[in-house]
């Protein structure tokens, strides 16, 4: 699911709809967005470098991670450092987001700092100007993709930074201008949601197709996040957590799917959820004594229990009854009943249920209008 | 055992990672946050790390922003646990900032608290540049605490996360690791911590004392519960760490043990 989320993102918009959007989003219980984050750079980059993606170039807007920090992240992934600037650009607003560090430059107190990182990053100055931040983004992308037809890929590594710094509407302005860019072929970003009211995460939520949700594997009872009285809890929601993935089309269907991840040394490992259906069922049924669900065993017995209807495969021809006629090798009662002449059967004290029509003629329903008489 | 007492290395140590005690030194390019409540003080654990970033012989800095007590305070609880502030502080290995006078401190800026925090961003940054080539990727910032902080900001905390976004930056600018106490029990009527939080998303360690599940006990202080997510510790595949242990404070030292070991 991992990889479906990274392949809808690699197939990018069709002409004339908006870019697929995707929303990661975490909670302080399980903090592993960032890592998900990362995992999908790292996919639609290897897509990028393959050519087989809509986008030719992934822009990068780094708000918690320094410029080095994602060139050292997709060098361990084995990307060739060599290309890197043919296909990646980063938005550096994590060095100087606020410009003190240009206004010490200014006052004497320089500090120059390069690495190889810095050929494919740009910095900005001032986090709180979006309008600046759009033309900026745009700039980049264009830059390297070219004008035209050529796609770009935006991943933005924080959405909460540009909340800090900006209103809601501006924020999300942002996000649904570039989602409506014709070059722009896929966007995603990171929101740790537990840091903002239910109502800025859906309207994030609502700019995007897919939303990926992190979640810790056992939320713990007391709905704390830091349950220290139970340590073993607090480490299994530490090394593993399961992924919720929500697909919406265009014409609004909506697909859920689940995935479990671990997170280990080299990265995030996704797994399916162990026999898939079993686990999800078993998740929302309550836990009762009883079985609620067959065996094996008993699904093959209930497999082979011949349903009345199935009775008459005994070389005879199959007749069902319709309401009208009695079937032929039924004897007295039915034939009686067709007829309209009702018997009881009173000596062989069974209890039986026999139907017949008024006449031929009524339809079950009829046609009239049963408010006709009413003057409106 | 007496190895272990050899090299003085008790759980937190090893929680923290630092038993491979050489360069290079295991929590740099890292943020550490302590987190504490009223009943249990962390700052046991900041006197500690200042002991051990000390070390002899190491080339290790520390820059320590006190909002909350004075030099001599920490002289004193640093001069029982064997190490001497002073000395190091005129070796230009422990530098002091008094920040206890700070009100939103006014820098060259003007009166507004941003400009304040930027100009004591300023001045760090002028400390590490000022340093030798050699030390310059050794630094540690402490701060103690952050809750005072926001006191100082007039309750402003996306000034104080400005700051400490700064202090950030440092620690892939420079490698430096970050130290910061805060009180979590502050925010505890808050429905949503979002200062605390933040803080946390940002933390490669986060370090938590807090009192004893079963209440008041004679010989044991508190729990210690130490999530680290950032340091490798080298041991199995597993990124994530976590430890949970039992602390008692005394005179000259911590000790640190597993609930239940002790008799």
């Amino acid at each position: 699911m991992a990889e479906s989320i990274c392949r809808t993102l690699r197939d990018g918009s069709l002409e004339g709809e908006h870019a697929p959007a995707l929303t990661i989003k975490d909670t302080a219980a399980s903090p592993f967005g960032f890592d998900v984050f990362a995992y999908v750079l790292s996919q639609l980059s290897s897509f990028i470098l393959a050519g087989k993606s809509q986008s030719r170039v992934v822009v990068v807007v780094a708000f918690t991670r320094s410029p080095s920090f994602y060139v050292d992240l997709l060098k361990r992934r084995g990307l060739d450092v060599t290309s890197f600037h043919k296909w990646i650009q980063i938005l550096d607003c994590y060095t100087d987001p606020l410009g003190w560090k240009g206004k010490l430059v200014e006052s004497g107190n320089a500090m120059c700092i390069s690495d190889e990182a810095s050929s494919v990053t740009h910095l900005c100055k001032d986090v709180r100007d979006l309008d600046n931040l759009y033309s900026l983004i745009l700039e980049l992308g264009k830059g390297l993709a070219g004008q035209g037809k050529a796609h770009f890929s935006v991943a933005i590594d924080s959405v909460n930074e540009m909340l800090r710094h900006a209103s809601l509407s501006r924020v999300a302005g942002l996000l649904s201008n570039l989602r409506s860019h014709d070059q722009i072929s896929c966007i995603y970003w990171l929101l740790h949601s537990d840091l903002h009211e239910v109502r800025v995460t859906s309207s994030v939520e609502y700019m995007s197709s897919m939303v990926a949700n992190v979640e810790p594997l056992n939320p713990s009872a007391s709905g704390q996040r830091w349950d220290s009285e139970n340590v073993s809890l607090l480490k299994q929601n530490f090394q593993k957590g399961k992924l919720n993935v929500r697909f919406k089309r265009r014409n609004g269907r909506v697909r859920l799917m689940c995935e479990e991840f671990h997170i280990e040394q080299s990265g995030i490992n996704f797994t399916p959820v162990s026999s898939e259906d079993g686990t999800i069922n078993q998740g929302l049924l309550p836990k009762v004594q009883f079985s609620l669900q067959l065996s094996e065993k008993e699904q093959t017995e209930r497999a082979k229990v011949l349903l009345p209807f199935e009775h008459q495969g005994n070389g005879k021809p199959i007749q069902i009854y319709d309401g009208r006629r009695s079937l032929e090798d039924n004897k007295n009662e039915a034939t009686l009943a067709s007829t309209g002449n009702l018997q009881r059967n009173e000596a062989s004290g069974e209890g039986e249920i026999i139907y017949f029509r008024d006449s031929d003629d009524e339809r079950p329903d009829s046609d009239e209008d049963p408010d006709d008489d009413l003057d409106i | 055992m007496v190895a272990m007492e050899k090299r003085s290395l008790n759980l937190l140590d090893e929680a923290l990672g630092l038993e491979q005690q050489t360069d290079p030194w295991p929590l740099r390019g890292k943020l550490l946050l302590i987190e504490d409540c009223v009943e249990t003080s962390g700052s046991f654990v900041l006197h500690h790390l200042v002991k051990r970033i000390l070390f002899p012989n190491s080339s290790n800095i520390i820059i320590f922003l006190a909002f909350s007590r004075a030099f001599s305070h920490y002289d004193r609880i640093l001069r029982k646990l064997g190490c001497n502030l002073v000395s190091q502080r005129d070796n230009s290995r422990f530098f002091f900032l008094d920040m206890l006078m700070l009100q939103c401190p006014d820098g060259n800026e003007g009166k507004t608290s941003e400009g304040g925090f930027a100009a004591l961003y300023g001045k760090m940054q002028k400390i590490i540049c000022a340093l030798p080539e050699i030390y310059k990727n050794h630094v540690t910032v402490m701060i103690d605490d952050v809750s005072l902080m926001e006191v100082a900001a007039y309750g402003s905390s996306d000034h104080v996360l400005d700051f400490l976004h700064y202090c950030h930056t440092l620690t892939s600018d420079f490698s430096c690791s970050l130290v910061i106490l805060n009180h979590e029990d502050i925010y505890s009527s808050m429905e949503r911590p979002v200062f605390i939080l933040q803080m946390e998303y940002l933390a490669d360690v986060l370090i938590k004392t807090q009192p004893l599940a079963t209440g008041l006990a004679a010989d044991v202080h508190g729990q210690l519960t130490v999530l680290n997510t950032g340091i490798s510790i080298g041991k199995g595949n597993l990124k994530n760490k976590i430890s949970n242990f039992h602390f008692m404070v005394k005179e000259n030292s911590v000790e640190y043990f597993y609930p239940g070991s002790r008799s």
